[in-house]
């Protein structure tokens, strides 16, 4: 079978795969929408965490920055495993027994405001239509690669698909959902790199090949051969990173937290029994999403490897194919500026920013011509880190049926992670926004069909940024895990943790951390780019580690606020008590 | 709880204070957090970033070892603190019966 056909087949399998879970899961009522009735297992419910939590980002894009980030990489790497320690320990247990539906549905009852409830529903909002703008994009670019069809037709495919499970089976349908495509993506993941580790180092377990030594009769180790490969060519070498220590300690601090203030991870929790299954599973979610992470440094530096071997100083004429695929893809270029029909990949950028590739016409050697203006290093290849995870079964010339199954895999991670997303969007619009504010008289069915309408509205907008992605979406990832860092998390946590956090204090420190937080990397990403280099910045400080400040701030004035202010009401002191003590927790319904 | 009839939870069966019993439960679940908290800053943002340099000039296998740490060994110790504290806070639960 032909690798086109075994991918079709691979991807239609695994969509009617969920579509028919989907179907057999339907949720019947709010609760069933909301948190599936709250009788999730704790291992499934890890799992489903896990495939909630790996987007298209950690699926597709992770391996491929710390391919080139090199030990850079590793603030995503701790930053978005670490954060599951704070939520095992700090938060999950806790509001798990506090037992409603969402998380500004604690911010809200907590802090007996409902507008704490109003400022926590706009950042959820904010935070997670940044997020899933960038699933879709991930699905797009996978369906137009892998299936030979236009960008908007995969992203509609994908709603649709999404509509489907995300609408008619609430986060009931979403879990079991997310259940098989965790199955699917890791399956995926694995297979390649267990491949490409046993390929280069002789070890196939992906962990242990990159502390081994290469399997080329040199007898050095992966990392000291990619350090003299880089350093040779005149990059930096892969294990000392570019970044200041400052930067890289607040990025995965901002990272760490973020992930623990994100409304689509902390839900999940709602789902389980008990309290003490919150950290249990937790803890499985950490198993699971550790799987995969501790997999991508390898894949990432395997790759590396790999690319400047298959591609630095060979003729273009005899470039592999898959070379010429993405470069059809204007995801890889080449620029002959010596004119010698050879590709020299250096440091720096080839050209000025992303390729604009011309309307006709090839180069001397067949290469697509650019119009972007040259620059004076000698690097002549572009590459797009995005690629790397797709391309790596290519590069590594695995057979067919592996190249399908990382494009299911690829689907799967964004497709679980963009029902996650949508989930918590459409709950706080029917729940937070109209039972609990605006229309609290609602019935239970008319807001378990609000919940459908928003989530289906969401779908639509997600879509369409998808298909018409603003420059801004790549700019503003920092965003999702700043604002969360900043907003977010400091509100649950005094919201459990201290007895005198009040009202004024938590509304306070909330509004505080986000405007600080939003201006910071409003100002470098979109306001005045150009100013955004290490001299400009707070304390050395980037925007994607801004939001450790923000949080700071936010922790400083409601505190400050707080103590000036009168305490919280005698039932809320009694509220954080029974919060605190894991015993009564509501009963849930199997299923 | 105005807002919120259909919370069962919070209304504690305890009574207005605090019991004896729950106070030392808070206290000494505070202390095994402090304990875990401060593993878990040690080998992310101690071993992984801080201290990085100092420990790259030791070997495991074929990685520098702060960067094993920061790309490897924090995610393993991480996993390892949620399971002790998962099975501290279940012996904890149990001593002052507190468990759900």
């Amino acid at each position: 079978m032909s690798t086109q056909t075994l991918i079709y087949l691979f991807v239609g399998a695994s969509f009617a795969l969920y579509i028919g879970i989907a179907i057999w899961s339907r949720a019947g009522s709010t609760a069933e929408f909301y948190v599936a009735g709250g009788g999730v297992n704790p291992v499934v419910n890890g799992m489903a965490t896990a495939a909630d939590w790996m987007s298209a980002a950690s699926f597709i894009s992770m391996a491929g920055l710390i391919a080139f980030l090199g030990y850079d990489g590793s603030v995503y790497l701790m930053g978005w495993t670490g954060g599951y320690v704070m939520l095992a320990l700090l938060l999950a247990p806790y509001l798990r027994k506090f037992g409603q539906f969402t998380v500004p549905d604690f911010i809200g009852t907590r802090y007996y405001s409902k507008a704490a409830r109003v400022v926590a529903v706009i950042c959820l909002i904010f935070i997670s239509f940044t997020y899933i703008a960038g699933q879709m994009r991930g699905v797009g670019i996978v369906f137009s690669r892998f299936l030979d069809v236009p960008i908007t037709l995969g992203v509609v495919i994908g709603m649709g698909i999404v509509f489907v499970y995300a609408v008619l089976g609430g986060m009931k349908g979403i879990t079991y959902t997310q259940v098989a495509q965790y199955c699917v993506l890791i399956f995926a993941y694995m297979v390649p790199a267990f491949f490409i580790s046993f390929l280069i180092t002789g070890n196939p377990v992906p962990q242990l090949g990159l502390g081994s030594t290469v399997d080329d009769g040199s007898g050095m180790f992966v990392l000291q051969k990619l350090d003299l490969v880089l350093t040779d060519l005149g990059f930096g070498p892969y294990t000392q990173g570019s970044r200041s220590m400052v930067d890289v300690f607040c990025i995965t601090a901002a990272l760490m937290v973020g992930t623990a203030g994100l409304p689509h991870v902390i839900v999940r929790f709602f789902t389980v029994p008990k309290a003490s299954d919150a950290r249990k599973s937790a803890g499985w979610a950490l198993v699971f999403i550790a799987l995969l992470y501790t997999t991508a440094p390898a894949v990432g530096a395997f790759a590396r490897l790999n690319f400047i071997d298959s591609v630095n100083e060979q003729s273009y004429s005899e470039a592999p194919a898959w070379f010429k695929n993405w470069e059809a893809n204007d995801l890889i270029a080449w620029r002959d500026k010596n004119d010698d029909g050879v590709m020299q990949y250096r440091p720096g950028d080839a050209f000025e920013g992303a390729p604009v590739f011309a309307q006709s016409g090839t180069g001397a050697s067949g290469e697509r011509l650019l119009e972007n203006a040259a620059t004076h290093s000698e690097n002549e290849v572009y590459v797009d880190r995005d690629i790397m995870v797709l391309a790596n079964p290519e590069i590594a010339a695995l057979p067919g049926w592996v190249i399908a199954l990382v494009a299911a895999g690829g689907l799967a991670a964004a497709l679980s992670t963009a029902a996650g997303l949508l989930l918590v969007i459409s709950s706080s619009v029917s729940h937070d926004l109209l039972k609990q504010t605006f229309r609290p008289k609602i019935t239970e069915k008319g807001e378990l069909l609000a919940a459908r309408l928003a989530a289906t509205a969401a779908i639509v907008v997600a879509g369409y940024l998808g298909i018409y992605p603003p420059g801004w979406v790549a700019q503003v990832v920092a965003f999702a895990f700043g604002l969360a860092a900043a907003s977010l998390f400091p509100a649950i946590f005094m919201g459990i943790f201290s007895k005198r956090m009040n009202r004024e204090g938590a509304i306070a420190g909330m509004v505080s951390g986000l405007v600080f937080t939003f201006a910071y990397i409003a100002y470098f990403k979109l306001a005045n780019p150009a100013a955004n280099v290490a001299e400009n910045w707070l304390f050395g400080i980037s925007p994607e580690g801004i939001g450790v400040i923000g949080m700071l701030i936010n922790f400083g004035i409601a505190i400050g606020v707080a103590s000036i202010t009168k305490g919280p009401p005698l039932e809320i002191r009694k509220l954080v008590d029974s919060i605190r003590v894991p015993r009564g927790a509501g009963e849930a319904s199997n299923h | 709880m105005a807002d919120t009839p259909d919370n069962q939870s919070h209304d504690s069966a305890q009574g207005e204070e605090t019991t004896a019993n729950e106070s030392a439960y808070w206290h000494d679940n505070l202390r095994l957090l402090g304990i875990l908290m401060s593993i878990w800053f040690a080998v992310s943002f101690g071993a992984g970033i801080v201290f990085r340099d100092w420990l790259d000039q030791f070997m495991l296998g074929g990685y520098p070892l702060g960067f094993w740490f920061a790309q490897q060994g924090s995610i393993y110790v991480f996993i390892v603190l949620i399971v002790i504290y998962v099975r501290r806070m279940r012996a904890l639960e149990r001593k002052y019966d507190l468990d759900d």
